[in-house]
């Protein structure tokens, strides 16, 4: 990986830290499995996502809220992902 | 490795609820005030706390700031320092009403004033009925709290420095406080911030536990700097835990669902709380459930592979029961421990929640250490507040909603006192200490050259695992005894963890080695603490405290009415009397803690 995008992986983990322990755990197994995939754009809609606040994030991570934005959408079916996308 | 210094009149390290009270008070008063925070404001664990805050505002039904003092000594099993808990609950309201008027948007009747609603252990008359003292903001009072205050900060100047790790005290061979050592994440630069007041505000240490309901940025950090730094760390044996957590990842199980008819099995489908409390079974208080699972665990009968949690059974309520009273359950049981609960039993343990001890605080936030006869002895120019801090209203054991209470009364009185010091007493910079902060940069230097060094996240992992075995909700004297040599073995391999990533920019690696430098000396304070205090008190109960007339539950007022102070050279343990005369009233005498 270059220095470049590690860094910037590095700076978005480091947002994942957050006040509610649910989001730190969705966030953990996230990074376990999509690090390696991750590409410009979904970095770009995970920082968008990484502005809101804990509880609306949470809100939209565990189904209470849902988005219309097609591609944050995706991002959320990834977090909420129990078991990893066989395709993905 | 090089280093520049910035000077600042106060440095607050955190940017919780404790921290930005303590600011609003420095900033409002003009002073230059720096405050150093891993992660934004706004994302501090403050905000997860949703029950209320405290205070004898009287709006639904009479009220007295002396019951909820009663009944704060009283949830502390008496280890609380009287004067303290006078101050805190004589300051509730006006903290209250001030946090109102930077606009914390709480809820209210329909006369306009401050909704009350009633909370366990709130009494009124001394214990003698349930009485409406937290003041809440729906289940966002954490939140709405942190938004408020951040807001005030903002428009008072207070400056801000997001995304810093504060590495170590710098202290002078006087002792005095001259301000921290913090590195930038974004670009790994080294600041020394050289402040004539310093104030720790940086939360509780629940991550030394395997299973904590706290989030990952609890580490510690201001005890570790604290105790590297030569101030010992009081009462670290007091960790309030919750009976349910889900296994594995602690996320917290509402009692509501045990209230809901939720029922606690073991690996061979018993329901053992019918052993353990007749009547009450699975409703029966925290403290007594807690107890009865760790028996089941360390008798054998646990579930799982490593037989190390209990199940927490909803599969015979009806679903929309209860999808409709229980909302969240099924998600979270879906996420944290891939179980549908509606079908299947939720594996639980007990679960890390709230630290009772910290930094030893007087009632004025300033930081105190035994020195010449003293036991309670200033430390100038360092102050501390929340979670970290121990003044000590909490004692062995917390009454809900005082949490947030503390953080604004004693945030504030940090503050405050910092302000008069900076006014009267300190009105300019000592010349720095270098040698601390060449120790601040030797512990940094160590860490990127380490070779053939320990895993981060293994080690970590070994202490998270031997505390929560060893020094967990219900405590054995051989268990701690081990747990102590264990802990101290692990303690050797965090001297030597190594990180593969040697990058400056968001090192992510390297933060997390030096949070694991501060969660060992919390988990070393604590383990050694509890292993020495051979009673039960509160939240730290042991199997070999016996109940007789004289030590009623186990409670020994004769030897141990007293405060443990661990320090970090040597693990070495002190005590000091426990300040049972309040500032005004009567001493609210002893007695058995039963409700």
């Amino acid at each position: 990986m270059d220095e470049e995008r590690q860094a910037r992986i590095n700076r978005l983990k480091w947002h994942c830290r957050r006040a509610l322990l649910e989001l730190d755990l969705v966030f953990d197994r996230f990074w376990e499995r999509y690090e390696g995939s991750l590409d410009e754009q979904g970095e770009a809609v995970l920082g968008a996502l990484l502005e809101l606040e804990d509880h609306e994030l949470w809100a939209l991570v565990s189904g209470r809220e849902t988005t219309a934005d097609p591609r944050q959408a995706a991002m959320i079916e990834r977090l909420r992902e129990v078991s990893p996308a066989a395709n993905f | 490795m090089s280093y520049t210094v910035r000077k600042f009149d106060a440095v607050i390290v955190g940017a919780g609820g404790a921290g930005l009270r303590a600011a609003i008070q420095l900033s409002e008063a003009g002073f230059k005030t720096a405050v150093l925070t891993k992660v934004f404001p706004t994302r501090s664990h403050t905000v997860a706390a949703q029950g209320g805050v405290a205070a004898s505002l009287g709006n639904s039904e009479e009220d007295h700031w002396h019951w909820h003092m009663y009944d704060t000594v009283k949830g502390s099993d008496w280890l609380g320092d009287q004067d303290a808990i006078e101050f805190m609950c004589r300051k509730a309201n006006e903290v209250v009403v001030e946090l109102e008027h930077y606009g914390m948007p709480f809820d209210r009747l329909d006369n306009g004033k401050i909704y009350q609603r009633p909370f366990g252990g709130h009494m009124s008359n001394f214990g003698e009925k349930p009485v409406r003292r937290s003041c809440a903001a729906a289940d966002r009072t954490g939140h709405a709290m942190l938004h408020a205050m951040y807001q005030r900060n903002v428009k008072v100047n207070t400056q801000f420095f997001v995304e810093w790790q504060a590495l170590d005290l710098v202290r002078d061979a006087d002792g005095d406080v001259l301000g921290v050592t913090a590195m930038d994440m974004e670009t790994g630069e080294i600041v020394v911030f050289h402040a004539k007041a310093t104030i720790f505000a940086t939360g509780g240490s629940g991550r030394i536990y395997y299973s904590s309901t706290n989030a990952f940025i609890n580490t510690g950090d201001g005890l570790g700097m604290a105790a590297r730094a030569g101030i010992p760390l009081e009462d670290m044996e007091f960790w309030q835990f919750h009976p349910t957590g889900v296994a594995g990842a602690g996320v917290l199980i509402t009692e509501g669902v045990r209230g809901e008819g939720g029922i606690l099995r073991n690996s061979a489908g018993e329901r053992f709380m019918e052993r353990y409390a007749p009547n009450a079974k699975d409703l029966a208080s925290r403290d007594v459930v807690s107890r009865a699972m760790t028996t089941e665990i360390n008798e054998g009968r646990g579930c799982g592979p490593n037989k190390d949690f209990v199940l927490l059974d909803i599969t015979h309520l009806p679903p929309e029961t209860i999808m409709k009273r229980l909302p969240g359950i099924h998600e979270i049981g879906i996420q944290f421990a891939g179980v549908d609960c509606l079908k299947e039993p939720l594996p639980v343990v007990p679960t890390c929640h709230y630290q009772m001890g910290g930094i030893p605080t007087n009632y004025l936030g300033q930081v105190v250490v035994p020195k010449g006869g003293n036991p309670s002895e200033p430390v100038l120019g360092f102050y501390a507040a929340g979670e970290c801090a121990c003044a000590s209203v909490h004692g062995a054991n917390r009454l809900g909603t005082n949490s947030l209470l503390d953080l604004l009364v004693f945030g504030k009185s940090a503050g405050e006192t910092a302000v008069n010091d900076l006014r009267n007493t300190v009105k300019a910079h000592k010349p720095l200490a270098t040698e601390s902060i060449e120790r601040a940069l030797a512990r940094v230097d160590r860490l990127n050259n380490q070779k053939d060094g320990a895993d981060v996240h293994e080690t970590r992992l070994a202490m998270q695992r031997t505390m929560q075995k060893h020094a967990g909700v219900f405590r054995f004297k051989d268990m701690l005894a081990e747990g102590v040599t264990r802990i101290n073995e692990i303690a050797g391999q965090v001297a030597q963890t190594q990180i593969k990533d040697k990058s400056k920019v968001f090192n992510t690696a390297r933060i997390e080695a030096l949070e694991l430098d501060n969660l060992i000396e919390v988990a070393k304070a604590t383990i050694v603490s509890a292993n020495a205090r051979t009673e039960s008190r509160g939240a730290h109960v042991r199997d070999d405290a016996v109940d007789t007339p004289e030590t009623p539950d186990g409670r020994d007022d004769k030897n141990w009415l007293k405060h443990t102070l661990w320090y970090r050279d040597g693990n070495r343990l002190d005590y000091k009397p426990v300040q049972m005369k309040p500032m005004t009233v009567d001493t609210i005498e002893l007695k058995k803690r039963a409700y």
